[in-house]
C-alpha cells in the first residue's frame, strides 16, 4: 500500500482549489453581470419586467443551490446538448448568484431617498443618465460590503458542483479520502483551505462596512 | 454689498423663455389627480404670466405641493392639460417630459443635493449630461451662478460641508444652470434653521426682480405678501381664493382663508 504524506494530501487539494476560486470568479462575474442587468431592467418600472424579474430570483432563492445544479445538469443533457460538469456548474452558479446580487441591489437601490430620482428627473435628465451619474454611483458605496460578503457564500457554495463531478476542492477531498482512508484528516484539510479562501473575504468585507459607516458619520 | 450684487447680476443672466413678457407661460386647464380614489386636485385652473410670481397657501395636505409637482411631471395627473413655454405635458412621452422639463426649474424643501458630487458638479451635470455643453462653458457658467447665490469659494466643497442654507442657495444655482423659464419652489424654507432662512429668499427675492416667473408653495407670509404678485390659497383640492397680496392678506373674504391666516399667528 502506497503511503500519502501530509503534504501529498495538502498539495492536491491546493491544486483543486484552483478550481473552486475558478468557479467562484466566473459564478461572481458572470452573475454580477446578469445581475446588473436584471437591477436595471427592474428599475425601468415596467410591469411585466417587474413581475417576471421576481418570480426569477424567487426561483433561485426558494429552491436548494443543489437542487439547481442536478436541474441544469440533467436538464441541458435532455435537450441533447453534450455538457460537461464545469459548464452546468458555471451556469447554475451564475445564475444563482444573479438572482441573489440582483437582490441585494435593488435594496441598496431603494435605501437612495427619491428625492435624488425627483432632482434628476427635475433636471430633465434621462433614466439611463440618472441612473448612471446619480443613483447607481451612491448605490454602489453601500453595496460594497454586503456584495464582498454574498461573495462567501458563492464560495461556500461552490462545493455543491462536486454532486455532479466536477472536481474542484470538495470532490478532490473525497477522491483523497477514499484513497488514504483518513477522512478526517483529509477533510480538515479541505476545511482549512475553504477558510483560508473565505475569512480573508469575510474581513474585508468587515472592513468595508466600518469605513462606510465611518464615511456616513 | 449692492455694487457687488449688481455685478454678480451682470454676470450672470438668467435665460430667457419663448413666451412674451404678461403672456401666459404655464397654462393650467381642468387638471384633476387623485390618489385611488382620493382626488387631490379637484379641477384646478390656473394661467401664469410669464415674470409672474406666485405664492400658493394653504394647509397640508390641500394639494399645494402636489399642483406644484403636476407642473414638471413629478406626479401624474388624470385629467386635464398643462403646458409650460408652449411645451405640452404628455407623461408617455419620455422626450415630451424631457422638453418640458428643461424649461422648468424645481427647488426642493429637502434640497436634494447630489451628496456624491461636490457643489461645483452639482450644478454643472446636468448642462454636461443634458445640454451637451462643453466644459469650460459650463464651468464658467457654473461658477458665475454659485456666485450669484453667494457660495463663490464653495466650488469644490462638498454638500455635507456646508449648511442647510447653502445647500439650498446650491440647488437654486443648479436649478438655475439649466436656464428654465419657470421656477418651482417648494416649500424651500421649510427644513432650515429660522436664521438660514433669510438668505435663501433674498436669493429668491433677486430672480423675482429679474423678472424670473416663480411658482411657489411657501409657509413664510411675510414674504409672499413681499415678494409675490399674485397668492393663490387652496383648500381641498381647489382654488380656493386668489388675488393680489394686499387683497389676500389684508381682506379676506372666506370663511376658509380668514380661519388660515387667523391659525398662523
Amino acid at each position: 500500500m502506497i503511503e500519502f504524506s501530509l503534504w501529498d494530501i495538502f498539495s492536491n487539494l491546493l491544486l483543486a482549489a484552483r478550481w473552486t476560486v475558478a468557479l467562484s470568479l466566473v459564478a461572481f462575474i458572470g452573475g454580477g453581470l446578469i445581475g446588473l442587468t436584471l437591477l436595471v431592467l427592474r428599475l425601468t418600472g415596467k410591469p411585466v419586467l417587474v413581475r417576471s424579474i421576481n418570480t426569477y430570483t424567487q426561483i433561485f432563492q426558494g429552491t436548494p443551490l443543489l437542487m439547481q445544479l442536478f436541474l441544469l445538469y440533467f436538464g441541458i443533457g435532455l435537450l441533447g446538448i453534450d455538457t460537461s460538469a464545469w459548464v452546468s456548474a458555471s451556469i447554475a452558479l451564475t445564475l444563482y448568484t444573479s438572482a441573489y446580487l440582483a437582490e441585494i441591489w435593488r435594496g441598496c437601490v431603494e435605501s437612495i431617498p427619491r428625492g435624488q430620482w425627483e432632482a434628476s428627473k427635475s433636471l430633465a435628465m434621462s433614466f439611463g443618465q440618472l441612473l448612471t451619474h446619480v443613483i447607481l454611483p451612491q448605490a454602489l458605496k453601500i453595496a460594497v460590503p454586503p456584495t464582498v460578503g454574498f461573495l462567501v457564500q458563492v464560495v461556500k457554495g461552490t462545493a455543491l458542483a462536486s454532486v455532479v463531478g466536477f472536481v474542484e476542492l470538495t470532490k478532490a477531498g473525497g477522491m483523497i479520502a477514499n484513497v488514504t482512508f483518513a477522512p478526517l484528516l483529509v477533510y480538515s484539510c479541505v476545511a482549512l483551505v475553504y477558510f483560508a479562501l473565505c475569512f480573508p473575504i469575510s474581513l474585508y468585507a468587515r472592513f468595508l462596512e466600518r469605513k462606510l459607516h465611518v464615511a456616513r458619520r | 454689498m449692492s455694487l457687488a450684487a449688481e455685478q454678480t447680476t451682470a454676470n450672470a443672466p438668467l435665460a430667457t423663455p419663448h413666451t412674451n413678457v404678461g403672456a401666459p407661460i404655464v397654462r393650467i386647464t381642468a387638471l384633476r389627480k387623485s390618489y385611488g380614489s382620493n382626488e387631490v386636485l379637484k379641477g384646478i385652473d390656473l394661467d401664469v404670466k410669464r415674470g409672474e410670481v406666485i405664492a400658493i397657501i394653504g394647509k397640508s395636505g390641500s394639494g399645494k405641493s402636489t399642483l406644484l409637482r403636476c407642473i414638471n411631471g413629478l406626479e401624474v395627473f388624470q385629467e386635464g392639460s398643462l403646458t409650460v413655454d408652449s411645451k405640452p405635458l404628455i407623461h408617455e412621452s419620455a422626450m415630451a417630459m424631457r422638453e418640458l422639463r428643461l424649461r422648468v426649474g424645481m427647488i426642493f424643501q429637502s434640497f436634494n443635493l447630489f451628496p456624491h458630487l461636490s457643489v461645483g458638479r452639482n450644478v454643472m451635470l446636468a448642462p454636461q449630461l443634458v445640454k451637451k455643453k462643453e466644459t469650460q462653458a459650463n464651468t464658467e457658467r457654473a461658477r458665475q451662478l454659485l456666485d450669484r447665490v453667494g457660495l463663490a469659494e464653495k466650488f469644490d466643497a462638498m454638500p455635507d460641508q456646508l449648511s442647510g442654507g447653502q445647500q439650498q442657495r446650491v440647488a437654486i444655482a443648479r436649478a438655475l444652470a439649466m436656464d428654465p423659464a419657470v421656477l418651482l419652489c417648494d416649500e424651500i424654507t421649510s427644513a432650515l434653521d429660522p436664521e438660514l432662512v433669510g438668505e435663501v429668499l433674498r436669493v429668491v427675492e433677486s430672480l423675482a426682480n429679474e423678472g424670473m416667473t416663480l411658482l411657489m408653495v411657501t409657509h413664510e407670509m411675510n414674504f409672499a405678501r413681499k415678494v409675490a404678485d399674485r397668492v393663490i390659497f387652496m383648500h381641498q383640492g381647489r382654488v380656493h381664493e386668489a388675488g393680489s397680496p394686499e387683497e389676500l392678506f389684508g381682506n379676506p373674504q372666506t370663511a376658509e382663508l380668514k380661519q388660515f391666516l387667523s391659525s398662523l399667528h
